[in-house]
């Protein structure tokens, strides 16, 4: 599960930190561990959503965070979101690991033999994801 | 030289037999979240089942008889390892519905007073005025926590809490907090992040001397210490078996006769009645009063075989071993640089729960390692966040012990976490 990949993440986090301007600011807690993350989104003009986070909590939920900054910062919410329900598949052994959609969170795929870690590596996609919508930024189609 | 033949002891516990991950034995160290069972408490349920089974306080078959014999026999073995009466002693499905029970006495008798219904003789004490206050302490699991919280919120009642020192004791320099407005102290016999171990004779005098009641919760105290309540001057009890070798899905509450007569019931239903009509209904006596429905027999059976069980060890000789394994514990933690315990350092009042932080590592991650080496210990706030906030952490390790533990359980431990530091480089 500690894939040398993930402990970059976890030593040097990408994107940490908050932006002062924003849409929407969700906290999301896993309250069996004392994860936690502070992320917020804004809407760009070509469609696409900024996120910044501040978070703590164990090595896979901040280097999920991390990746999660690389992958979905200023996508627009359906490739975003495609990215989150990948994610979730992959960890609940549904669908094999796409780079393409995950970039580094393949490297999560090991979490995926830990059930009690899989809500650490969703934790800050989830956060995301309330985020943009409370934001209004998910299209009715 | 143990003071427990922990060998012998470990051949009754069928678990302890098997690998886990990496084919590694099972240092089984979170017996504060769940004790695991001797084969003389699996033989116990599963003979009433295989020989007994019935729906206890119902039908006039022999099995009934049986069964509801069973039942009650194990009341009374189970009150009097407290030193209580069987009359005393409420089955509830776990401790953290024992203390609903006692916040719901207060809740309904409040508001059927309200209402003017019929209340058993002596249920004003149970009645909550706005103002009226409820005192809590800062260490206390979310169990003792929440369902205070509640009660002040729909009655007008105040919650207060005891704080903590910096050591993780309470702190009663603000002996206001004991007031006329008091109507129950709820505290913890021991906390199950900390380790502490309360002053509870200091507790009862304050507490009796502004007449309130006390609450005592003993979840992490009556499987590891001698208890008893003739002498230990509180007003209710609450404790589950799953902690104390006992079954999962059983708890108990015991009270003061002359209280459990004055209260409400909790929930209701069938087996807690007198006289039912479809204009109302008449209760039955404690504590079949707050024993609604069905009642968990097998467990009742269950929980009395692991009494027998301690009751054989000595409680005082089952507290002498944690001791040992606490004292060295505190050291092997105390040797390795970067580590903070949470909870006092000294071994005085101090129980078997040790829990701490390791400088640049989270307790996930530091779980996860100590579990790939057959490790079982508990990560997280440990249902207590406020005493996380209290000592400015997010989560903390636990390592709890219990009969089957020993020396080098401890000295697994603290390598495991040596291992740990190396694998991420703190």
């Amino acid at each position: 599960m500690y894939q040398e990949i993930i402990l970059d993440h976890y030593k040097r986090p990408h994107g940490k930190g908050l932006n002062e301007e924003f849409q929407a600011e969700v906290h999301h807690v896993n309250p069996t561990c004392g994860d936690e993350i502070t992320l917020r989104v804004s809407g760009n003009e070509d469609g696409t959503i900024s996120v910044s986070y501040d978070n703590q909590g164990c090595s896979i939920s901040q280097a999920s965070a991390s990746i999660m900054f690389d992958q979905i910062n200023n996508l627009n919410f359906e490739h975003g979101e495609k990215a989150v329900e990948h994610l979730v598949a992959m960890l609940q052994r549904t669908q094999d690991p796409n780079e393409d959609v995950l970039g580094d969170g393949i490297a999560l795929v090991g979490v995926a033999q830990y059930p009690a870690r899989v809500k650490c590596a969703l934790l800050p996609w989830m956060a995301w994801k309330d985020a943009a919508i409370q934001a209004g930024m998910k299209k009715e189609r | 030289m143990s003071v427990l033949d922990v060998a012998s002891i470990r051949a009754d516990f069928p678990i302890l037999k098997r690998t886990v991950r990496n084919d590694r034995r099972l240092v089984y160290l979170d017996s504060g979240a769940t004790s695991q069972k001797p084969y003389q408490v699996l033989d116990a349920e599963r003979d009433f089942y295989e020989n007994h089974n019935a729906a206890v306080h119902r039908g006039a078959h022999l099995l009934a008889e049986e069964a509801t014999d069973a039942f009650e026999h194990s009341r009374s073995n189970i009150a009097n390892f407290i030193g209580a009466n069987a009359d005393d002693l409420v089955f509830t499905k776990n401790a953290t519905e024992a203390i609903n029970l006692v916040s719901y006495a207060f809740l309904n008798a409040t508001l059927k007073s309200q209402h003017k219904k019929d209340l058993p003789a002596g249920s004003e004490r149970f009645i909550l005025k706005v103002g009226d206050e409820i005192l809590v302490t800062e260490m206390e699991h979310h169990a003792n926590l929440v369902p205070w919280q509640e009660l002040c919120d729909k009655t007008g009642a105040v919650l207060r809490w005891i704080g903590l020192t910096d050591e993780g004791r309470l702190d009663l320099s603000d002996d206001s907090l004991f007031n006329e407005r008091t109507r129950i102290v709820a505290l913890t016999h021991q906390s199950n992040l900390l380790g502490t171990v309360n002053d509870i004779p200091a507790i009862v005098k304050l507490a009796r001397a502004v007449d309130s009641l006390i609450l005592l919760d003993a979840c992490q105290s009556v499987p590891h210490m001698s208890i008893d309540v003739s002498t230990l001057g509180v007003d209710f009890l609450t404790w589950s078996g799953h902690k104390m070798l006992g079954p999962l899905g059983i708890g108990c509450l015991w009270g003061r006769a002359e209280l459990l007569a004055a209260m409400p019931p909790f929930i209701t239903g069938g087996s807690m009645i007198e006289v039912v009509s479809m204009a109302g209904t008449t209760f039955a006596a404690p504590p079949k009063r707050f024993e609604a429905g069905v009642p968990m027999a097998a467990q009742a059976v269950g929980l009395s075989a692991a009494v027998d069980y301690l009751r054989a060890l000595g409680m005082d000789k089952v507290a002498a071993h944690e001791h040992e394994m606490t004292k060295a514990t505190i050291a092997g933690l105390q040797s390795i640089p970067g580590i903070r315990i949470i909870g006092p350092e000294d071994l005085v009042d101090r129980g078997s729960a040790v829990s701490f932080v390791v400088d640049g590592l989270h307790p996930h991650d530091v779980g996860q390692v100590l579990d790939e080496n057959g490790i079982a210990v508990r990560v997280g706030q440990h249902c207590a966040k406020p005493v996380c906030s209290r000592y400015g952490i997010s989560a903390a390790t636990r390592a709890t012990y219990y009969i089957y533990n020993d020396l080098d359980d401890v000295s697994a431990l603290i390598e495991g976490i040596h291992t740990t530091k190396k694998f991420f480089g703190v």
